[in-house]
């Protein structure tokens, strides 16, 4: 027996149109989405470009309200500054990650789980912490209680504070994407634990541990507000690294908050936009080449 | 076959915190034999096969009573890295490392020590012939191991095992990931390595236990789900004539 005998037709009519105003909602939700973030590129690459030139990346900025002259110096202490973050949280973050994957997870003392919980927390916490408070722990503890002033030192170390967790995380994870197998194997063939680590999965994690510190850079890439009170504001080129200086992103906003050369912080813009895109090529060349070479 | 024993455990149990895994078993195993270890899922073969090379250990909260030897002497006051070269293990799934054929053989004895490049690469030939993979693989020993076949891959780690130059081989299942073909190839090739070697073998294929192997070992676990050993002897005895009820229900399919 049916029980809407007449229910049927407009019934139907119905969910046809349901599925037909949701999906032309997701349409234009998904249109005005890419819209915007195009817009955003698009604008600043627009205004930017009649700047550029290749005298913009050879000459420093001359400083004053004008705000003449390109981008040297920003460049210059931009790849110092990642490099130099790098130093300090790379070999830091890894091994921690390193330590908290192969040793702590692999033990039930009390004092390691304790540990782990507390750095697992203090991961997910920090990642969430607006970074200008990373600039003020950086200007409270560098900057002034150990006399590093405005530098470069004094910024890779907050820089270094600010990223720590984003290595930390994917360290983990890249290490725990190692295949439980190949430890075995190397540990029922006579290899102690750290000659385990060295030979076979720290190689196999490479990929993953490379991809976290690229995040890593384009995060310091992007900041402003941890460089702002810890690396000072100098337009020069850096000379130690207890130089003040500024990194492209701080440039940004110095033009266009102290100068009256507007067109020329979209320039900026437009070449920190291009040099993220490229990081994050770089990330998905990385990526792909860890699954092509999981796979032999 | 002879009537030597090199392995032997004494009243050995263990525990995963409170939990008893395996009770009270004392066995003798032969020295250049197969040993199968079978029984149902869950009774503890695979641990009782870790225990010889104390992987174990790796496990957080694991402890043991009794004693295991090795020619006479208790495995547990020796170094473990001295240990496990003397007894390899090659385990359920391929587990070959994501390098080159020749780096996955040599890496046990470059561990060990191994520098010279041409007692090196004698050793991985002899090796891989000892696994049956010479052949196959000699002319591009650069390739990656992960393109090898699962059966390919799992004659590597045996050949990656040898290369240690082990007294034992331990196996947990080692042909349960690969295809009828591949497993004949293993079976065959366990037949000429007992000459050289004492070979201990988990399998859970009872057909396999009895084509392989001189010796079976029984296991089952009792009322605490513990494992014990029910039942030890020549493999034809086992099958043909078991002591013990259990041995003949598990057998003849009754369970299990």
């Amino acid at each position: 027996m049916r029980r809407y005998p007449s229910a049927g037709s407009w019934r139907m009519a119905l969910r046809k149109a349901g599925q037909g105003s949701a999906f032309s909602l997701f349409w234009m939700a998904g249109i005005a989405a890419t819209a915007v973030m195009l817009a955003v590129v698009g604008y600043v690459v627009v205004k930017g470009a009649p700047q550029l030139s290749p005298d913009f990346f050879t000459t420093s900025p001359r400083g004053g309200l004008s705000g003449e002259g390109g981008i040297a110096s920003t460049i210059v202490t931009t790849f110092y500054l990642v490099l130099m973050t790098l130093l300090v949280a790379a070999p830091l973050g890894v091994c921690a990650a390193i330590y908290m994957v192969e040793y702590a997870g692999a033990t039930r003392s009390h004092l390691a789980v304790g540990f782990l919980r507390v750095a697992r927390f203090g991961v997910e916490t920090l990642a969430g912490i607006p970074s200008i408070i990373f600039g003020l722990f950086g200007y409270a503890l560098f900057v002034t209680a150990l006399h590093f002033g405005f530098s470069l030192l004094s910024a890779s170390l907050a820089g270094a504070c600010l990223i720590l967790p984003v290595v930390i995380r994917t360290a983990e994870e890249a290490l725990k994407a190692v295949p439980a197998g190949y430890r075995e194997a190397s540990l029922s063939l006579g290899a102690n634990r750290w000659e385990t680590i060295r030979k076979v999965v720290l190689p196999s994690a490479l990929p993953g541990l490379t991809t976290g510190l690229i995040l890593g850079v384009g995060r310091v890439l992007s900041e402003t507000a941890v460089f702002y009170v810890t690396l000072g504001g100098s337009y020069r080129t850096p000379t130690s690294i207890l130089s003040s200086g500024r990194t492209m992103a701080l440039h940004v906003y110095y033009l266009a908050m102290e100068t009256r050369a507007f067109e020329k912080a979209m320039a900026t813009g437009a070449v920190l936009i291009l040099l993220i895109i490229a990081v994050n090529l770089a990330i998905n060349m990385v990526s792909r080449r860890l699954s092509a070479s999981m796979r032999g | 076959m002879s009537d030597e024993h090199r392995l032997r455990t004494e009243g050995y149990s263990l525990f995963y915190g409170s939990f008893r895994a395996l009770n009270d078993i004392t066995v003798d195993i032969p020295a250049n034999a197969i040993t199968s270890i079978i029984g149902p899922s869950g009774c503890g073969k695979s641990t009782f096969l870790r225990s010889f090379n104390r992987m174990n250990e790796l496990i957080p909260g694991v402890r043991i009573t009794g004693r295991v030897l090795l020619d006479g002497e208790d495995i547990f006051l020796e170094d473990v890295v001295a240990l496990r070269k003397k007894v390899g293990m090659v385990f359920q799934r391929p587990n070959p490392f994501p390098k080159t054929i020749f780096d996955n053989v040599a890496y046990g004895p470059r561990i060990h020590g191994a520098r010279d490049r041409g007692g090196l690469a004698a050793l991985v030939e002899r090796s891989l012939r000892d696994a049956a993979l010479w052949d196959e693989v000699k002319d591009d020993l650069q390739k990656s191991a992960l393109a090898l076949s699962g059966g390919q891959q799992q004659r590597l780690c045996i050949a990656r095992a040898l290369a240690v130059e082990p007294e034992v081989i331990l196996m947990d299942e080692p042909a349960s990931a690969l295809d009828p073909i591949a497993t004949l190839r293993i079976e065959e090739l366990l037949q000429a390595l007992k000459q050289k070697y004492t070979i201990v073998i988990v399998t859970h294929n009872m057909q396999q236990a009895a084509r392989v192997s001189d010796f079976t070992a029984f296991m089952m676990t009792d009322e605490q789900r513990a494992g014990n050993l029910v039942e030890f002897g020549p493999t034809k005895q086992i099958f043909t004539t078991p002591r013990d009820r259990r041995t003949e229900d598990y057998i003849s399919g009754r369970f299990g």
